[in-house]
């Protein structure tokens, strides 16, 4: 599986946030898109996940069947995507089903991809009563519970310790090592050996060029 | 999909759902016209259905607003359009579980208001039979509203005043076919038939619309 992308062009509100960007990533590969702040990171990752039409340029997945590639994606965005109404395992059910793809083989139970993420004995809890840091590892639980070849994330690690920094960048390898692709946006080093790396500059530069 | 509806309902009647809200504003509008009006009981019966019906309206849109909102703001919206799932079939599903949660604890409790405004049982009977054929056209249009200023944080009475013009032919066959239950020549099938044909109308046109705007709202 190769996920690539070619001279893409994406604007936001009639600015241009992306130019001519091309890159690619191969299974069992990692991207680490850096860069300053609105230098378009997060609109690279919204635009490979189908949120955002690109103005031009194309995107592809080889190996993805009649699926768009956002079938094909996880995606980790800034907010978790948990109700605070529903208990943690509520959530994550949810998302295993709704989300579940069957040609991928099926993904962790939601007991043992908890474990993973270092919160064991918390499904039982509304969602709402988590701190930041527990509802992003939740957050990264759902990536575990339901198998999708492309993972999307967005400051994955914006509110983790340095436990679950370092399991984070476990769970990664993991996911690579099973022939994943991982695209990440992040300011801060996720420790992980041997990625690819984008930078992107600042949009006044581009906009001058 | 029906894991969908699933998280749908328990969001509704879990803290912070909609569930009872619009029953409570329902009882709210309907206890208040007796007082407005004044103590006349043939004057009640008569604006019975039409009071029922209004106060079901407003009920029905007053937790539209958050319908797509809540999922748009926790991020939920974005996973939804990256299933493989039809949308369209998502926004239909929604709004049934809208209208579960909502609409049918409003007609539930239809007879027990229509009792407070002095109605014979047969027309209690006729009203909720046009509110079972009528309110899921109003959640129905109520979805494209709720789509369209998704992406506004005050989205509330603007979904109102889109809507509206909308559901007004929905109120106006609604109430007609009530009254035509009961007055003798007046009639009941041709208006409940109108009624039940706008709902069909509506549950093709309005999830279609709705997942239209959704689109391109996502990011």
């Amino acid at each position: 599986m190769k996920l690539s992308f070619e001279q893409l062009t994406v604007h936001r509100s009639e600015r241009e946030i992306i130019s001519g960007l091309s890159a690619g990533v191969a299974s069992g590969e990692v991207l680490v898109v850096t860069g300053p702040n609105g230098c378009g990171k997060s609109t690279l990752l919204k635009t490979i996940a189908g949120l955002i039409k690109p103005a031009s340029g194309k995107i592809e997945l080889t190996e993805s069947g009649d699926r768009s590639i956002g079938q094909c994606c996880h995606y980790l965005g800034h907010e978790n995507a948990l109700k605070p109404a529903l208990s943690v395992s509520e959530n994550l059910q949810f998302w295993q089903k709704f989300l579940a793809l069957s040609d991928f083989g099926a993904g962790l139970d939601i007991e043992s991809a908890l474990e993973l993420v270092g919160l064991p004995d918390i499904d039982e809890i509304p969602a709402g009563y988590l701190s930041a840091g527990q509802k992003r590892r939740v957050a990264i639980a759902r990536l575990l519970v339901c198998k999708r070849p492309v993972w999307l994330l967005d400051e994955p690690t914006g509110a983790l310790d340095k436990k679950s920094e370092a399991r984070f960048s476990k769970i990664v390898d993991g996911h690579r090592n099973d022939g994943g692709i991982t695209i990440a946006a992040t300011h801060q080093p996720l420790g992980l050996k041997n990625t690819k790396k984008l930078q992107l500059g600042p949009i006044e530069q581009k906009a001058m060029s | 999909m029906i894991v969908l509806l699933g998280r749908e309902l328990k969001l509704a009647v879990r803290a912070g759902g909609g569930a009872l809200t619009g029953v409570l504003f329902f009882l709210a509008v309907v206890t208040v016209v007796p007082f407005g009006v004044g103590p006349d009981l043939n004057l009640l019966a008569r604006i019975g259905p039409a009071m029922l019906w209004i106060g079901a309206l407003l009920s029905m849109l007053l937790g539209l607003e958050r319908l797509f909102q809540a999922d748009r703001e926790d991020g939920s919206l974005q996973l939804l359009l990256m299933s493989d799932h039809p949308l369209e079939l998502v926004v239909l599903v929604k709004c049934l579980a809208h209208w579960l949660a909502t609409g049918l604890p409003l007609i539930v409790a239809t007879p027990v208001f229509g009792l407070m405004m002095n109605m014979e049982p047969a027309l209690i009977m006729a009203v909720m039979a046009t509110l079972i054929a009528g309110t899921p056209a109003i959640t129905l249009v109520g979805a494209v509203g709720a789509a369209v200023t998704v992406s506004l944080a005050r989205g509330g009475l603007l979904i109102a005043i889109l809507v509206l013009p909308l559901v007004v032919p929905v109120l106006i066959f609604g109430v007609t076919a009530a009254y035509g239950a009961v007055e003798d020549p007046a009639p009941f099938l041709p208006p409940f038939l109108l009624l039940c044909a706008m709902t069909l109308f509506f549950s093709v046109l309005g999830p279609f619309a709705a997942a239209a705007m959704l689109r391109h709202a996502a990011d």
